[in-house]
């Protein structure tokens, strides 16, 4: 990974009174217990994070685990109480208030769990809402606007009030309306959580194909494991506002780092995470005809061996051959569970 | 208030119900018998616990009158006088009242070829109704265009326009000030804090009070009564601004600010729009409190309707009155569903054809009256009156009934009214102020006590200890009244939909009456005294006990119903074990507003000469005391802020022991 687009560096959010002061004269013995004794409750605790550009950073935790904090923490909506945030090499917790409103009209857009519509609003007017607080003029930012809603899939709809949407078509306002401002970094505290499962898997692939559109540099909060896996480049599991490992998918299905960790991981399918190049054997012998992509999971290469197929051949992003995929290997992982 | 953990509490089984009894009585048992013995014995041995020593009073009224005299004739900010700014003021005020005085009643100019008519009565109604039509449609237009046609048929357009000229420059003043002051009460918490005390004092203190005040500064005249209204309407305002705001989901504020909108975007682009019902409701509260306020304003000048009731009451003419007083209820109506219709999210509703439709209208009304008269100004021949035939009617009760009435009253008098009244003038004041600080330590830990303790004894202090327990047990007896005529309509209405739309229509009407139409039909009756202020504040204050029981008991979970209906309870254990149980802290609540609504009324009564606090306030009006009328009206305002602690305090112990949220 390159440099990082955003660094979070032992960030803190206690509430309480006095909370900086507390936290400054325990220094490194700040454990739950004694913050607690001191009054404050623990929201965020020395967490450390890199975001790489155009990566899906998904943040997982169950409720009360300080995934929400820590995201309002990334924009400073909530003040953090230490720690240090370098967006652009840039500490956003020396920024002034004017700079803070500046980033977040032009570099940050951010989903919500309840999609936070404005009801007295059409849905263009809610798209265009942050380009008119920025002072874009009316046909600009109504052009813009359009387009942000096309992508999403809601044309004909403009005119429309959000209490006529469902709760899919709702979220696609609201996504379309974060992305209106073209953002650099883009926030989504647990989108689709609010929504039907049928829908949530829908709105998860629009999801996938809008990110392999935009390339953007996403901060995804979800309580789903399942969706974490399903869309993250890397995760971050928090508990007790705290991160109690970061990495792929892939590295935290097969090597959790704590119990916590596994009982998530238990019940998910190896084929679905372990990527092709992953369990791949060298390129020995005659060439398979069949060609499968490294990064692809061994779930998703499993359907290339139907009728009597006994090996794939495994290309990297260049398209060279880089190893050959058993019709046991794949038997022996999806067996495995 | 207390901050006992809750959760371990409701764990314990219950104790059993000997034993709580047991306990309660523990405590109460020595304090009653403690209280009982300085009742018997107290008096010789210790007179200052009955009657304050007066040597000790401190002459707080006269500290008032001094200070506002004070203001009026010292007073400086140096670039300019007290007097100077609240003459400023007034122009303020003032100016908008005209205008709009002039468009509704006067026209402007005063020579014919200068002068301009005022709107005529034809147009008036048909640009009501066309706000009607915006706002809710045909129906709502044609009730509106009903209301104001009543008005002119039964000859109060002129006055009524008046009092209408002052509630459209009371409202939006009220409106303006009560969410300005809710914003910024939102913004910075210690505002929110200093204001509250505030809100709730001005909430309880009855009007007369603050009208020598207001009488003093401004002199008597529209504007004092317009802004009197003002004092009274807005502080419902500001609390509904800062409850509204507050239910703004986090999410949405957050995203105001995520899209980066400055200060005042947020506050105007975002948390306003999306608290807008909220606010309609406080909309619609202030329109209703100042019409509440129609009569009272024009006791200082306000002139239009509350001046005909008014001046009708004194020349004991209450068909005339009476007819007055439907005119401002024909105006409560309209404006009450006018503005709740408003509150209503409409998406079609264009402006702009309503903009024209007005302004042709207004043209064509216009062209009209010049042309025919009689659609300039509504021809007496044309109108109605029903004075004489209440006037006949109170009569013919009177020849007819007037022993069985006469007999009715006399035997509540002297077996009920005067021997409660008798008792608690003889009650030392020491003694019911520790109860009431006893209830208030077990109900709400010692600050309740405290509280309690300290507003009682203010009381006996400033030497109004006899008024204040006169206004206790006028006060007590109406609500005990209320209370049993209202828990039962309440049950039995929340039983039956169909009851229940009847009774609906009842209350809220019932709350839309400017209280002093209470005072009339039993003031035909009774005459003057105290069971008459009785009646009246009966009446007043029974639709909150109403509304609340049958809120209560239909907002109790229907699941737990079902589980008595499976267990095979019959209606009526389903009734009293589950139903009435649950709903206990809603018909407390209840009880508190029915507390608060015959204190309010209580003071109106005053007028029918009552002995009570409220008589103090009137008299002081009357004088135009400062000093007496505010003490006076700041006991008042005690007794109720006594009552509503200590019943919202015992609400929220209910509600803990229901396990309907925490103890805290």
């Amino acid at each position: 990974m390159s440099e990082p687009k955003l660094l979070c560096r032992n960030v803190w959010k206690l509430f309480g009174p006095r909370a900086a002061e507390t936290l400054r004269a325990l220094g490194t013995s700040a454990t739950p217990d004694r913050l607690r004794a001191a009054g404050l409750v623990t929201a965020v605790r020395g967490v450390d994070l890199a975001v790489g550009e155009g990566e899906i950073f998904v943040i997982m935790g169950l409720s009360g685990s300080g995934k929400s904090t820590l995201v309002r923490c990334l924009s400073r909506l909530v003040e953090p109480t230490a720690g240090e945030i370098i967006f652009h090499r840039q500490n956003l917790l020396a920024a002034t208030e004017v700079e803070m409103i500046a980033l977040r009209r032009h570099k940050m857009g951010m989903v919500f769990q309840h999609f936070a519509l404005l009801p007295h609003m059409t849905v263009l007017q809610n798209v265009c809402f942050p380009l008119e607080v920025q002072g874009m003029a009316r046909a600009a930012r109504e052009e813009t606007a359009r387009r942000m809603i096309a992508l999403v899939g809601l044309e004909g709809r403009e005119e429309s009030f959000p209490r006529q949407l469902s709760g899919g078509q709702q979220q696609r306002v609201g996504i379309a309306r974060s992305l209106a401002a073209d953002p650099e970094l883009w926030f989504l505290d647990e989108p689709f959580s609010a929504l039907d499962p049928l829908i949530r898997r829908e709105m998860q692939d629009e999801f996938i194909r809008l990110q392999s559109v935009l390339r953007k540099t996403i901060v995804f909060i979800t309580h789903d494991f399942d969706e974490a896996i399903r869309l993250a480049d890397r995760i971050a599991i928090m508990k007790d506002g705290a991160v109690v490992q970061a990495g792929t998918p892939e590295e935290i299905v097969l090597h959790p780092a704590t119990d916590y960790v596994r009982a998530f991981t238990a019940a998910v399918p190896r084929a679905k995470v372990v990527r092709v190049a992953t369990v791949m054997a060298p390129p020995e012998g005659p060439a398979p005809a069949a060609r499968i992509a490294g990064r692809a999971t061994v779930a998703e290469a499993a359907p290339l061996f139907a009728g009597d197929v006994q090996a794939v051949a495994v290309t990297d992003g260049a398209g060279r051959v880089t190893g050959h995929l058993h019709r046991q290997a794949v038997i022996d992982l999806m067996l495995a569970g | 208030m207390s901050a006992r953990p809750a959760p371990v509490t409701r764990r314990r089984p219950a104790p059993a119900l000997w034993l709580l009894a047991l306990r309660l009585l523990a405590l109460w048992l020595p304090a009653l018998a403690a209280f009982a013995a300085l009742l018997t014995w107290g008096k010789p041995l210790a007179p200052w616990a009955f009657d304050w020593p007066d040597l000790l009073t401190p002459p707080v009224d006269r500290w008032i009158s001094d200070f506002v005299r004070w203001l009026l004739n010292k007073a400086t900010f140096g670039l300019f006088t007290f007097r100077e700014a609240t003459r400023a003021l007034a122009a303020v005020v003032d100016a908008p009242y005209q205008i709009v005085r002039g468009l509704l009643t006067e026209g402007f100019g005063a020579w014919p070829p200068l002068s301009w008519p005022p709107l005529s009565w034809l147009g008036v109604i048909a640009l009501v109704a066309l706000i009607g039509h915006r706002a809710g449609g045909g129906r709502l237009a044609a009730l509106v265009a009903g209301c104001f046609g009543f008005i002119a048929v039964f000859g109060k357009w002129t006055s009524a326009m008046v009092t209408l000229a002052s509630i459209l420059i009371a409202v939006p003043i009220g409106i303006a000030g009560g969410l300005l002051l809710g914003l910024a009460a939102y913004r910075w918490r210690w505002l929110a804090r200093a204001i509250t005390p505030v809100l709730d004092l001005m909430q309880t203190i009855p009007v007369f009070a603050y009208l020598v005040p207001i009488l003093i500064l401004f002199g008597f005249g529209p504007v004092a009564a317009i802004l009197a209204t003002v004092i009274y309407a807005m502080p419902p305002m500001t609390r509904i601004t800062l409850l509204a705001l507050a239910r703004v989901p986090g999410e949405v504020r957050d995203l105001g600010r995520m899209v980066g909108c400055t200060r005042a975007q947020l506050t105007w682009r975002v948390m306003v729009p999306s608290a807008r019902e909220g606010l309609m409701v406080g909309v619609n509260q202030v329109i209703m409190l100042s019409l509440n306020m129609v009569i009272i304003a024009s006791m200082i000048g306000a002139g239009g309707l509350g001046f005909d009731v008014l001046a009708a009451l004194r020349r004991l003419d209450f068909g005339g009155g009476l007819e007055a007083g439907f005119a401002i209820v024909a105006l409560a109506v309209a404006l009450d569903r006018l503005s709740q219709a408003a509150a209503r999210p409409r998406a079609d509703a264009r402006r702009r054809p309503y903009l024209w439709a007005a302004l042709a209208t207004l043209l064509l009304a216009g062209v009209l009256a010049w042309l025919v008269p009689a659609a300039q100004n509504y021809p007496r021949g044309w109108q109605l009156s029903t004075g004489t035939f209440w006037n006949e009617v109170v009569r013919w009760i009177n020849v007819n009934y007037f022993g069985t009435l006469e007999a009715i009253k006399t035997t509540l008098l002297l077996n009920v009214l005067i021997p409660i009244k008798r008792f608690l003038l003889g009650l030392p004041w020491l003694g019911v102020a520790a109860l009431l600080a006893l209830a208030g330590w077990r109900l709400g830990g010692w600050r309740l006590a405290l509280l309690t303790w300290t507003l009682t004894s203010l009381i006996a202090m400033v030497d109004l200890w006899a008024e204040a327990m006169t206004t206790l047990y006028l006060c007590g007896i109406s609500v005990v009244i209320a209370m049993l005529i209202g828990l039962p309509i309440g049950v039995a209405a929340a039983e039956r939909d169909g009851l229940w739309r009847v009774v609906r229509v009842v209350i809220d009407t019932l709350q839309t009456l400017p209280s002093f139409v209470y005072l009339m039909p039993a003031v035909m009756l009774f005459r003057v005294g105290d069971f008459t202020a009785m009646l009246a504040v009966v009446a007043y204050a029974v639709a909150p006990a109403i509304r609340y029981t049958a809120l209560g008991l239909q907002g109790v979970d229907p699941a737990l119903v079902e589980a008595g209906r499976a267990m095979g309870c019959t209606r009526w254990q389903i009734l009293t074990r589950i139903k009435l149980r649950l709903a206990l802290p809603e018909i407390l609540l209840g009880l508190n507003q029915t507390i608060m609504f015959a204190l309010s009324m209580l003071v109106i009564t005053a007028l029918v000469g009552t002995r009570d606090l409220g008589q103090e306030v009137y008299i002081a009006l009357t004088n135009a005391n400062a000093g007496r009328g505010l003490v006076a009206g700041l006991c008042v305002a005690f007794i109720a802020i006594i009552a509503d602690r200590l019943i919202g305090a015992a609400a929220r112990q209910a509600r803990a022991r229901l396990g309907l949220e925490g103890a805290a």
